[in-house]
């Protein structure tokens, strides 16, 4: 799928393949400041490719430099919850921001969410990370009836 | 939480003036719009015309306009402007806070601020605009 960015670059987004696992690891590295190869392994057996419900997409330029990615799946019934898409990871370099490659990247994962059926998409984020927040706002995102909770357990 | 009403005001004009950036309004067809007081609405607008946000033009058809960046301009900007928004562990020592009922009540307390703090800090003039085109359909 070609998209324009707001300043007028072009971009593309499709799935992720195995030969790009290298770059994203790279650009979450350089975003988190943390290497975690072994994890980007893992997502890439479990979502890479194409298969029903599950998506890995990367945006690229023409010159097939990475600029983004996002993760997601639909998961049913767990907690009672009808079928939903997840987002659960999403990137776009620095560089890149403000264009309008996250905006094209979620409007794609929906895209794909749409066509199996489903009609909610979630998403969880830390309330510390406000411009990730912020952005998935600007999507359209609310709070939505669940309350993530956790606890520190004893040793 | 209920805002303020100085809060309020500067919320609907912000958000009247950023809807069409172009447009200039005089504080009376604003007033009229959300049924404010005029004069509170002039106060608040030079509020918002010290931090940028607003300008006024001067003359014949003159009024206010919009003149910040709604994609960069959050909900917790402008409440700041007119009322604290205060923590309760960055407010005065109360009697009891220091037992373990204190620390646990408090922790709860700050549990259900951060929740609103993250709210209003991640919704930007922008995105809001879009939350009233919702109910505008």
């Amino acid at each position: 799928m070609n998209v324009s960015s707001s300043d007028g670059r072009s971009f593309s987004i499709r799935t992720v393949t195995a030969d790009d696992m290298s770059a994203v690891a790279d650009l979450d590295q350089r975003i988190s400041g943390i290497a975690k190869h072994d994890y980007w392994q893992d997502v890439f057996e479990r979502y890479g490719g194409r298969r029903k419900g599950r998506f890995f997409l990367m945006a690229e330029d023409g010159n097939k430099k990475l600029l983004g990615y996002i993760m997601g799946e639909v998961r049913a019934w767990e907690f009672d919850s009808p079928p939903c898409g997840w987002v659960f990871g999403i990137n776009v370099d620095s560089d890149g921001r403000l264009g309008g490659i996250g905006t094209a990247l979620f409007q794609a994962i929906c895209d794909g969410f749409r066509k199996v059926g489903v009609h909610t998409v979630r998403t969880t984020v830390s309330r510390k990370n406000e411009l990730v927040m912020s952005f998935f706002r600007s999507q359209g995102m609310m709070a939505s009836h669940y309350i993530q909770l956790e606890t520190e357990l004893d040793p | 939480m209920r805002l303020q009403k100085a809060t309020r005001c500067a919320l609907y004009a912000i958000l009247e003036l950023a809807s069409d950036p172009k447009r200039q309004l005089s504080a009376n067809e604003i007033a009229e719009k959300y049924d404010i007081s005029t004069n509170h609405l002039a106060k608040v607008l030079r509020s918002l015309g010290r931090e940028g946000l607003v300008e006024a033009v001067r003359g014949a058809g003159g009024g206010y306009r919009f003149s910040g960046n709604a994609k960069r301009t959050t909900l917790l900007d402008v409440i700041r402007l007119f009322e604290t928004v205060e923590t309760v562990s960055a407010g005065e020592r109360e009697p009891g806070d220091e037992t373990a009922e204190g620390l646990a009540l408090t922790q709860v307390t700050m549990e259900i601020e951060a929740i609103e703090r993250a709210t209003f800090n991640s919704i930007t003039l922008d995105t809001m605009l879009k939350l009233v085109g919702r109910y505008r359909k």
